[in-house]
């Protein structure tokens, strides 16, 4: 009987590739695709192999690190989350110029409906646009599967392949059936040495063969099992359905659907099959997660002699996740009996934890600014941005991450003062680095609080890669070490955390405030693990 | 047999816990599962819900569709209330009665009691009190999963066996803990769906 486990989807995926034979796992944490990387750390089969599984600085990094595992061989996997592959981007878009040599495959988690993100970006854009083929599971069983798929289409084809989750795939469990584990690949080399070195005149060469792959990789979406093509007696409509849709669209059909339906769950876009479905039917409904990639496509700019509807047209809606309910009425049956909402229910929003030092760091800091008549504080992404949220109210931005310094800079440039940039530590190595130079180059006039827990807290506690060494990295860049103060947040210590913001908003230069207390959720895991 | 189920509560109550001893006991009985969860931000003492969803047959979707839920479990009232669109017209209510008041405007307790009570299938138990009288203050959620139990189409027995494995790991005197707390909770649902 074959081995049966409950998995989240990323887990099913994150198993499915260390039983492809990965060699190394690189990431940055970032909701929803943290757990991917987080299993293989735990898997005893990871371990036992040497896989490599610690995080990367961000993931710029962990693309590059990736391609160079692939580059000599070996099967190498990048995760992360939809935003990450802006800062990953330009590697992610020149692998598919150099190509892959051991099997490479970038996992992205898109978020749609903006669950723990700034926006609801649709990775398999970036799949077209770099000519990378992308798969898309609906299951975790087939999370599991296309893990194997796509490092198998990687090394046939020898391009990096991008694997597409959405949050429900990403965050729901379910029992997936596991093949047998198989070996990582030895050390070997590219057979094609010269597009490893994109210089223009191989750039150009490589260029065209990329553009002659990407055509039979369109042929290969249309031969492919993931790309399933059903018939249905009622053709008054045919329906395409893409990702995780698939399953909203069954759940509304119990007992099979009458209309004929492809299912996209491979791409580039198999054309010839949605061809055969437009020929087949009188009008087309195209479901899709995330952005209306697909109806675009299929709707082009010119007049079509076929009624298509989907996200565009209004039958669903043209921002956030779909669900069951949204799709049936796309599908035009009635809705559900269901109870009316509670009229007393309000909102919940998340919090800080009571006892955060990043508390602490904010009631100083919002005490400190109000004695301003216009203070401005810039800051990133992490658990702080809850300080926007009452009873703070002590962030006035919130961009992407490492753009608390750098829009410090700017802003402090064009004569705002005080501009404080207020970025965590990890955010800070991510991102922040980079920026703190300029200003350090440029004399910028800001207060940087780097609000230090000595860890990623937002996604749960993963290993912050400038722990220990903060000091040393901001005097490093150029700050002065005379105004770079470390305090520990603590409410016996506000009025000193007061006195210091003061002094170092004053000072008309680069200054860096490290607020440092362990964060309260890794502390009670430490304390745990102490008392064992 | 099919049972679709909102667990919901307040981001650090351990409804993840519930949907994992359910879960252990469904694939005990050879039912198939899918349970949607929420990671990430909300997790920080916002409003928490999971989809946990078990059948015999093929399961498709991770979400529950509105009006099929056939329970709501929650360790908080107001988060019971908050998924009463989900809820299938026939469907129960299982509830913690004791809020977590982590904000300004949260509503009026005798308000939220009077529409809990309105629903016509609703178990109501102070889940804390329970899990303190059966020694074990912390195990308030396998009290509330007790109180669950009569109406899940699994045999307690099954349950019982999903709380040794997952907390095993833990000792005897935390899965005995656990075990009386789950079985208070049993006896009130028991009692009050008897009336």
């Amino acid at each position: 009987m074959p081995k049966r486990e409950l998995l989240l989807g990323d887990e099913a995926l994150a198993l499915g590739a260390l039983h492809a034979g990965l060699s190394g796992v690189f990431a940055y944490p970032g909701t929803p695709s943290t757990e991917i990387t987080e299993y293989i750390q735990g898997h005893p089969l990871a371990a036992e192999r040497g896989v490599h599984r610690t995080w990367s600085t961000n993931e710029k990094t962990a693309m590059e690190e990736a391609l160079g595992m692939s580059f000599v061989g070996k099967r190498a996997m990048v995760c992360m989350k939809h935003v990450g592959l802006n800062v990953a981007a330009d590697a992610f878009v020149n692998s598919a110029m150099t190509g892959a040599h051991g099997g490479l495959v970038v996992v992205v988690a898109d978020d749609p409906s903006m669950h723990s993100s700034q926006n609801e970006q649709d990775s398999r854009f970036y799949g077209q646009f770099a000519l990378i083929p992308v798969l898309e599971p609906a299951s975790q069983q087939e999370a599991y599967d296309m893990a194997r798929a796509a490092f198998d289409l990687s090394e046939r084809y020898r391009i990096p392949v991008l694997m597409r989750l959405t949050t429900r795939m990403a965050h729901s469990r379910a029992v997936v059936e596991v093949a047998a584990p198989r070996d990582p690949n030895p050390l070997s080399y590219p057979e094609q040495p010269r597009q490893w070195v994109l210089m223009p005149g191989n750039s150009r060469l490589r260029y065209k063969a990329l553009i002659d792959d990407y055509a039979r990789l369109e042929n290969e979406a249309v031969r492919s099992p993931f790309n399933r093509y059903t018939e249905g007696s009622d053709r008054r409509l045919g329906i395409i359905a893409c990702g995780i849709a698939r399953n909203y669209l069954m759940e509304n059909y119990p007992e099979g659907c009458p209309y004929p339906v492809l299912e996209i769950a491979q791409y580039p876009l198999p054309k010839e099959s949605v061809r055969r479905l437009a020929a087949e039917c009188q009008e087309l409904l195209i479901i899709e997660e995330g952005q209306p990639l697909v109806e675009q496509a299929v709707r082009g700019v010119l007049p079509v002699p076929l009624k298509i509807r989907g996200r565009l047209t209004g039958e669903l809606p043209r921002t956030g996740e779909l669900t069951p309910d949204s799709v049936r009425a796309a599908l035009g049956l009635a809705p559900h009996r269901a109870h009316a909402a509670s009229e007393i229910v309000v909102p919940r929003p998340p919090a800080l934890c009571q006892g955060c030092g990043h508390r602490d760091m904010y009631t100083a800091l919002t005490e400190v600014v109000r004695e301003f008549p216009d203070g401005k504080v810039f800051s990133d992404i992490g658990c702080y941005t809850l300080g926007w949220l009452a009873p703070f109210h002590a962030i006035d931005t919130c961009v992407d991450m490492g753009a608390s310094i750098t829009m410090a800079i700017g802003a402090a440039h064009a004569g705002q003062h005080p501009a404080i940039a207020v970025i965590g530590d990890s955010t800070f190595t991510h991102s922040g680095m980079t920026g703190l130079l300029d200003a350090v180059n440029e004399g910028a006039d800001i207060t940087v609080v780097i609000s230090d827990n000595l860890t990623t807290g937002m996604t749960g506690g993963q290993d912050s890669a400038g722990t220990g060494r903060l000091e040393q990295i901001c005097a490093g860049i150029g700050v002065d070490p005379a105004h770079i103060r470390v305090v520990v947040p603590l409410p016996k210590n506000r009025e000193e955390m007061k006195q210091i913001l003061r002094e170092e908003i004053a000072y008309k230069g680069v200054s860096v405030i490290i607020p440092r207390r362990e964060c309260i959720q890794t502390a009670k895991r430490h304390a745990a693990a102490k008392n064992k | 047999m099919k049972k679709d189920i909102i667990l919901s509560g307040v981001g650090g109550q351990g409804i993840l816990s519930i949907a994992t001893v359910i879960g252990h006991a469904a694939l005990a009985e050879g039912l198939q599962l899918k349970q949607a969860e929420v990671h990430g931000m909300s997790q920080r003492g916002g409003d928490v819900q999971s989809h946990l969803r078990i059948s015999s047959r093929e399961i498709r979707s991770d979400l529950i569709p509105r009006g099929g839920a056939d329970l709501i479990v929650s360790l908080e009232p107001m988060e019971a209330l908050r998924y009463l669109p989900w809820l299938a017209a026939e469907g129960w209510v299982v509830t913690g009665t004791t809020p977590v008041v982590n904000i300004p405007n949260y509503p009026d307790e005798a308000d939220l009691k009077r529409e809990l009570q309105a629903l016509p299938h609703v178990i109501l138990l102070d889940a804390e009190a329970l899990a303190r009288e059966a020694g074990s203050p912390r195990s308030a959620n396998m009290a509330l999963l007790g109180a669950t139990a009569p109406l899940l189409g699994i045999e307690a027995g099954q349950l019982e066996a999903g709380i040794r494995a997952i907390f095993a790991r833990k000792g005897e005197a935390v899965v005995e803990a656990n075990l009386a707390a789950f079985r208070a909770g049993y006896q009130t649902a028991q009692k009050q769906t008897e009336r």
